[in-house]
């Protein structure tokens, strides 16, 4: 288990993180979700020792880190930007942490071999990481930070620099890895879809504070605070109230509670139509329809409706 | 730009090349060479000449390795360290390009000569010693100038990843960060050396001119030239081209290959 315990951090007058403390159960996997300047890197950064707390503690598998280097955490480390060593082979980036640690040459053969297949580089190992796409530099550093067997694999941001389509084929396949690996894994994100799909647990921080922990579902039924459900999907606001669009529904006869509204514009994307309108009482909201409701009330730009909450409201705009 | 003008500037450079730089070097080579090599082989092989071939890459084979050690400790400080200061040492870096080096010489003289501030039990001026640290004065900010913005470029990632896989500082730098910016170290060296090769005023000042002992090819050079031997400055000249294009030549042998990207 990782455990990091009431921990803050001042970069000059900026306070990156307050008072922040987590715990990531053995072999879950753990996303720390927040928008830039919320902390999350460098609260990632501090569990790995690259950073150095103003006070508090990390705990590693029940031991106090704080003050122990990099080197002997026990940690694996994926940067964004890949930080491949572009000098050496796939083969010996991948071997790099076990010739480190003097294994003997056939043992980092052999490991290294068996890392290309889990990471599906076999066959790519005496190219060099310049020759390699951005998925694929991406995938040697992982095979790179689970050389070394580590007792936590720790992420930052590892998608964050390829295509939208590649960016989801490797979170798939990360999260199949880690069903298989099942290495403790803290992982750091921006989009929260990445997050909802990868995480058991989801840690979402911001301005160096934590908002909420939970599983993605809860986070996204019950929002501690209008942040996290703001961060978490699309929401629209019906008066002064806060409500996810699909909880909205649309009557073409006034409805206890429902308030009236003009259509302004119709969209059709395919299974989900979203349909502007402009409340008589001010202000605009989006409403998320399935296909069938919406051509059940035969909508037309201009049309008068009536705008009613399914669920109940949380939070004020 | 207008195919004329263009036409125009390229010209204007290649001119300005071929005056200013091309002319006078080959006019060198050709007067060198203009009476054979025999009389070219007569003039490098004087006794003096031989001393001065020696002792210009004894001073070189001293002042660059120093300069390149000095050069790599102080870009890692400029690019990697928060220290107070560092806004000075990175001016100070430069003063030998704003100093005049017969400036650097005379102030060597002030502190090393007879009746200087330091006094050391063996002789510096008029000696070997002075010599090598005029020279490592003179050629002291290439290799720093040259590896630091390499160092800012490539910034420190990877060598953040190395330590998370195990590796000290000590073996992040030698498997990390130097292979990374070997380029920039072999720039610098190529540059330390033409200067240290070339460099004459700063030298001229501390060296006493003591033929066959602290005379270098630059120097001697000087002297044939006042003593109206041509033939023997151009030779030693084209020594002194010579040894520079070698410098040059190996150190392209470290070109990047090109799968590294």
């Amino acid at each position: 288990m990782i455990a990091a315990t009431a921990l803050t951090k001042r970069f000059g007058d900026f306070l990156v993180l307050d008072d922040v403390s987590i715990e990531v159960p053995d072999g879950s996997l753990v996303a720390l979700l927040g928008p830039s300047g919320s902390g999350k890197s460098t609260l990632l950064r501090i569990i790995a020792g690259l950073e150095t707390p103003d006070s508090g503690a990390v705990l590693i598998g029940g031991a106090d880190v704080t003050h122990v280097t990099p080197q002997k955490r026990g940690i694996g480390f994926v940067f964004q930007h890949y930080a491949a060593f572009k000098h050496m082979s796939v083969r010996d980036n991948v071997g790099f942490g076990l010739k480190i640690r003097r294994e003997r040459k056939d043992v980092i053969r052999a490991r290294v071999d068996e890392l290309l297949e889990v990471v599906g580089l076999t066959g790519w190992a005496d190219r060099y990481p310049g020759q390699l796409s951005g998925g694929q530099r991406q995938r040697m550093a992982l095979a790179r930070a689970l050389a070394v067997q580590p007792k936590v694999l720790l992420l930052d941001e590892p998608f964050g620099a390829l295509d939208a389509n590649v960016r989801q084929e490797l979170r798939d396949w990360l999260r199949r890895l880690h069903d298989e690996v099942h290495v403790t894994t803290v992982l750091v994100t921006h989009d929260q879809e990445e997050a909802m799909a990868i995480a058991d647990r989801i840690v979402v921080l911001e301005r160096g504070r934590i908002q909420q922990v939970g599983p993605p579902r809860e986070l996204y039924d019950a929002p501690a605070n209008a942040f996290v459900m703001k961060f978490l999907g699309p929401v629209s606001s019906l008066g002064s109230q806060l409500v996810r669009p699909h909880d909205l529904v649309l009557s073409s006869d006034a409805q206890p509670g429902a308030i009236e509204a003009q259509v302004a514009r119709i969209v059709y994307l395919g299974f989900e139509v979203r349909v502007e309108a402009e409340l008589a009482s001010g202000g605009a909201v989006s409403v998320q329809l399935t296909k069938a409701e919406a051509d059940e009330l035969e909508l037309a730009a201009g049309d008068i409706v009536h705008v009613r909450a399914t669920a109940t409201p949380a939070f004020s705009a | 730009m207008s195919r004329a003008s263009r036409l125009g500037l390229r010209t204007l450079a290649l001119a300005y090349l071929v005056v200013l730089l091309l002319l006078p070097v080959g006019l060198v080579f050709y007067r060198t060479f203009e009476h054979g090599l025999s009389a070219v082989w007569y003039w490098i092989s004087t006794p003096e000449a031989i001393s001065a071939f020696w002792l210009t890459l004894e001073v070189a084979a001293i002042a660059v390795p120093l300069n390149t050690a000095f050069g790599v400790i102080t870009a890692l400080a400029l690019a990697r360290g928060r220290f107070r200061g560092k806004a000075l040492l990175d001016t100070l870096i430069d003063l030998p390009f704003a100093v005049s080096p017969i400036v650097i010489g005379l102030s060597l003289v002030l502190v090393y000569g007879r009746d200087g501030w330091i006094d050391l039990p063996f002789q510096v001026i008029f000696s070997l010693p002075g010599i090598v640290l005029a020279t490592v004065f003179v050629s002291l900010p290439f290799v720093v100038r040259e590896v630091t913005p390499v160092l800012r470029e490539i910034g420190d990632e990877s060598e953040q990843a190395a330590a998370t896989l195990g590796a000290s500082a000590w073996q992040s730098f030698w498997r990390i960060t130097l292979p990374a910016i070997r380029y920039g170290i072999a720039y610098g060296v190529v540059l330390s050396v033409a200067r240290a090769i070339g460099e004459f005023g700063a030298v001229s000042v501390v060296s006493g001119k003591i033929a066959g002992q602290t005379m270098t090819l630059t120097l001697l050079v000087e002297q044939r030239f006042d003593n109206y031997n041509l033939a023997g400055a151009y030779a030693a000249s084209a020594l002194l081209a010579l040894i520079a294009l070698a410098t040059l030549l190996l150190m392209t042998r470290l070109k990047p290959r090109r799968s590294e990207g």
